[in-house]
């Protein structure tokens, strides 16, 4: 098991086989969270059901909010008031949280979102999918900030990304978000979690009530033209730092890899057992899985593509990362992209057929430009 | 006590640091009624003498640098959204008081799911409501408070009930919910009026010292520059003609006697138990709480050689985890199992059960289920994956055992089983099952066996009797600590039996229809 947090580095408890939803909630209350603020939403509902039942247990607070514009504003009120605090929520829940997660960000106030993602545009359905890339990676929000993002791609990872984005959501003063998919949110596997919670931070900015924090304001707005460019500049410098510190990805295979795989979260599972195929086939493919989508794993992407004959990139969307590997990548080796969608997962053997179609040339013009492939 | 309203309180800053330009001036127009109202609140929370703990919420609008004048805690909150952000910070302290000030545009139109379910919840906060009749801020457009025949800067013709609709009237609206302890429309204007927003502003913020419940005071309240009014006739058309539209009084108040308010609810007077307040906890008992418990050695055999491949986890320039080169030679033992039926036949707990007897085994595993509309009514299938290294995919795409309970499932999933791959189903509902060459079909009567126990909700349990015979793919004590970890005694006991009966028909030949092309028996279970 990967050690991702301050919390992953004691001593863990016997695993339980729980749902990935269930263990970002035990991630959450062991990072030292006091609130969930949430709204049901499917595939996401667990998230909602484990913490009504264990924050209040806990001695936090667990309330179903009205909508989830409600609960990205109550968080922004638990953090303003210095608390641990989250949601959790799927694509079209996210996107009515947008605003609050741009004021959170201008606040500078740190918080957790778990985005379990589902088939869109609009009520699209509630099967997995990887849609919300764009508006988690690049915004959504109004306003120049960045969201920290997470890619967990186990139940295990649900539980120990939930708690490091906590982590880093404080150290950047800023939302993070731990973006997942349908099937990681559903699926169960073994557990294994800390058996202690997280130490509690100082926030020295907070407003609680105390004779101490009197003084202390929390506001996004900066009325001189001036000030807010001295502002927007100071949480840029913010980004940059994390964007130098705290990019993280796994790879597999790597070594020797001529064609190298490119997915995260269930696509990255899915992948894992295509380098496996494809290996046992005497094709040396490889698996670059960001962990983080933003700050994203640019150098890394560069340095594969310079030595790799070819990429490909797998999405459950039309194509929403491929633009910062192919970005990354700077052409200098061709990055093919397969995706599906609708809540449709590819399988190991459709990725096995796409690469084997690269290999031999056949199908490597239409796989690199083609944004839908099926 | 205070006489005059125009000597500052001490919460009132002398001089207005936060502001640009000049610190001895508010930002608000002569005339405006904000600045009397942060007057009224200073006192109060001077006279109370609660500065240190308020938590003030300012809101969109003018009053949104409120915090240049008042000095208490400040949160400022998005357009509408204050009643929300004020619920999460008084939970989060509630020791604090928490007064939340909004204007009209922000409260009524925006914000008026938030004002409503946070009255509707009996929030423990004081909420401060300015009434002025329009937006004040973005230049006077109309609000959901503006009048009959007002003319704003978006309602040029005067507002008409026929286009606009009517002026919503907040208090009496709030008014109808159960929970509200305060509710009162208050106006400023001339001294009287301006005393009775004082004791008004007063009774709302010591209900919640109290811990009364939610309180709001409606403040019809003077824009001279909206209105585009003298500050002498903003006051004048504030009580002679808002007051038509909006009477003044006190709409609830659960503290005072029944006949004290307007819509005649009754109240005892006695502090209620205070919404969203927290179980005393320690931190360091969570662990125990959520029944996390140090690991034993597993169940049976113990885990074999990690993935084949070499992995690496990586914190940009620190290497980060562990780094493995294990032989790609090196088999693994996999069962890629897919189980299926209607919604309620127990598919989708099967799966759950064989995932957890293999982990309590020592072995890697996951389940992974079709959720949403197909487990209300429709057929329900769930992927399991027990494997002797880390699990990959979790997708059962070729699968090497096949739980099936119906026919479609059966004719659905089929196909994806790999050559040599075993086929379980209930021979009790399918009688005529299509063909499956190069399978090994096994054939069990599940539900006629589970209905001789007695409960036809067994035949699944049955079913993995039937498995585990021909395979022994799990120790029997893993199954039945799974078990134990998620049913009563009585119902295990059952569930043991039912497994029992299915074992025994496979043990006894029962089911032998074999692999039905395939000369040689497959590997049990199906190593991939």
């Amino acid at each position: 098991m990967i050690v991702v947090n301050g919390n992953g580095t004691g001593r863990r408890a016997a695993p339980r086989l729980m749902k990935g939803n269930e263990a970002a909630i035990y991630g959450a209350l062991l990072a030292g969270c006091r609130s969930f603020y949430g709204y049901p939403i499917t595939p996401a509902s667990e998230l909602a059901e484990t913490a009504a039942k264990l924050f209040p247990a806990c001695g936090g607070t667990f309330l179903q909010a009205e909508s989830e514009v409600a609960s990205i504003n109550m968080m922004y009120g638990a953090s303003s008031a210095g608390e641990r605090t989250m949601t959790g929520s799927s694509g079209p829940g996210v996107s009515l949280m947008q605003e609050g997660i741009s004021y959170m960000a201008g606040a500078e106030l740190p918080c957790v979102i778990v985005d379990i993602m589902r088939g869109g545009p609009g009520l699209g359905n509630i099967g997995p999918e990887q849609g919300d890339y764009f508006q988690i990676v690049k915004g959504g929000g109004h306003g120049c900030y960045r969201n920290l993002v997470l890619a967990p791609a186990s139940a295990q990872e649900m539980a120990d990304f939930t708690m490091l984005a906590f982590e880093l959501a404080d150290r950047y003063r800023n939302p993070a978000v731990v973006l997942a998919d349908g099937f990681i949110g559903q699926m169960m596997e073994p557990v294994a979690l800390p058996l202690s919670v997280a130490a509690p931070i100082a926030r020295p900015w907070a407003v609680e009530g105390t004779a101490a924090t009197r003084r202390n304001l929390i506001t996004s707005i900066f009325l001189e033209h001036e000030a807010l460019e001295r502002h927007v500049r100071a949480l840029q410098f913010k980004y940059d730092k994390a964007a130098g510190r705290e990019v993280r990805y796994e790879e597999i295979a790597l070594d020797d890899a001529t064609v190298v795989l490119v997915g995260y979260g269930i696509v990255a599972r899915v992948l894992r057992r295509a380098v496996g195929l494809l290996r046992e086939r005497g094709i040396k493919a490889g698996l670059l899985r960001p962990m983080t989508l933003w700050p994203f794993p640019s150098e890394e992407v560069r340095a594969l593509a310079s030595r790799a004959r070819q990429m490909l990139v797998v999405e459950m969307s039309t194509g929403q990362m491929v633009e910062d590997v192919r970005l990354a990548a700077a052409e200098r080796c061709p990055v093919g992209f397969y995706g599906r969608q609708g809540g449709m997962v590819p399988s190991a053997e459709e990725i096995v057929e796409r690469v084997e179609a690269l290999q031999t040339g056949s199908g490597a013009a239409e796989v690199q430009h083609a944004h839908v492939a099926a | 006590m205070r006489t005059s309203l125009h000597e500052r309180p001490k919460s009132f800053f002398d001089t207005f640091e936060r502001k640009d330009g000049d610190h001895t001036v508010t930002h608000y127009c002569p005339g405006c009624g904000h600045g009397n109202v942060h007057k009224l609140i200073a006192e109060a929370i001077d006279d109370f003498g609660i500065a240190d703990r308020t938590i003030f919420v300012d809101p969109v609008g003018c009053s949104v640098f409120a915090y240049y004048y008042l000095d208490v805690g400040h949160v400022q909150a998005a357009h509408g959204r204050a009643p929300a952000v004020a619920t999460a910070v008084k939970r989060a302290h509630p020791g604090s008081i928490v007064i939340c000030y909004q204007g009209d545009g922000d409260l009524a139109a925006i914000g008026g799911n938030e004002i409503l379910q946070a009255a509707s919840r009996g929030e423990d906060i004081t909420v401060i409501f300015i009434n002025n009749a329009l937006y004040g801020m973005t230049g006077g457009q109309m609000a959901p408070t503006t009048l009959l025949g007002q003319v704003t800067t978006t309602s040029p013709l005067g507002r008409s009930a026929s286009r606009e609709g009517y002026p919503m009237r907040v208090s009496e609206l709030l008014a109808s919910l159960e929970a509200p302890a305060y509710i009162a429309r208050v106006a400023l204007g001339d001294i009287k009026s301006d005393l009775k927003t004082r004791k008004a502003i007063r009774h709302a913020i010591k209900n919640q010292m109290e811990g009364r419940g939610f309180s709001l005071v409606e403040i019809l309240s003077p824009c001279p520059t909206g209105w585009k009014m003298t500050p002498p006739d903003a006051a004048k058309w504030v009580l002679e003609t808002m007051t038509k539209t909006f009477p003044l009084g006190t709409v609830r108040d659960c503290a005072a006697s029944a006949s004290a308010s307007r819509d005649g609810a009754a109240g005892t007077g006695a502090p209620r138990e205070m919404t969203g307040r927290r179980a005393e906890v320690a931190v360091r008992e969570i662990p125990r709480l959520l029944g996390l418990t140090s690991p034993e050695a597993p169940t049976g055999q113990t885990a074999a050689p990690g993935p084949a491949e070499t992995r690496l986890h990586t914190i940009r320039g620190v290497p980060h985890g562990v780094s493995r080169s294990v032989s790609r030679s090196v088999s693994r033992s996999v069962s890629r199992i897919k189980a299926a039926g209607f919604g309620g036949q127990g598919a989708l707990f099967l799966g759950a059960l064989i995932a957890e007897a293999g982990m309590r085994a020592g072995r890697a595993v996951s389940w992974l289920p079709s959720y949403g509309p197909e487990m209300r009514g429709g057929t329900a299938h769930c992927h399991v994956i027990v494997s002797d290294g880390e699990v990959d995919s979790p997708l059962v795409t070729r699968s090497t055992v096949l739980f099936a309970f119906n026919r479609p499932s059966l004719e659905k999933f089929v196909p994806e089983v790999v050559e040599g791959g075993m086929v379980v189903y209930d021979a009790s509902l399918i009688n005529d099952p299509p063909p499956m060459p190069g399978l090994e079909a096994i054939a069990v009567p599940a539900s006629r066996l589970a209905d001789s126990l007695g409960a036809a909700r067994v035949a699944n349990m049955v079913a993995l009797g039937a498995w585990l015979g021909r395979t022994r793919g799990l120790p029997l004590e893993a199954v039945e600590a799974a078990m134990r970890g998620k049913l009563k005694p009585e119902v295990v006991a059952l569930n043991m039996r039912a497994i029992e009966e299915g074992r025994r028909f496979v043990l006894q030949g029962g089911a032998a229809q074999g692999a039905t092309s395939s000369g040689a028996t497959p590997a049990p279970g199906g190593a991939s």
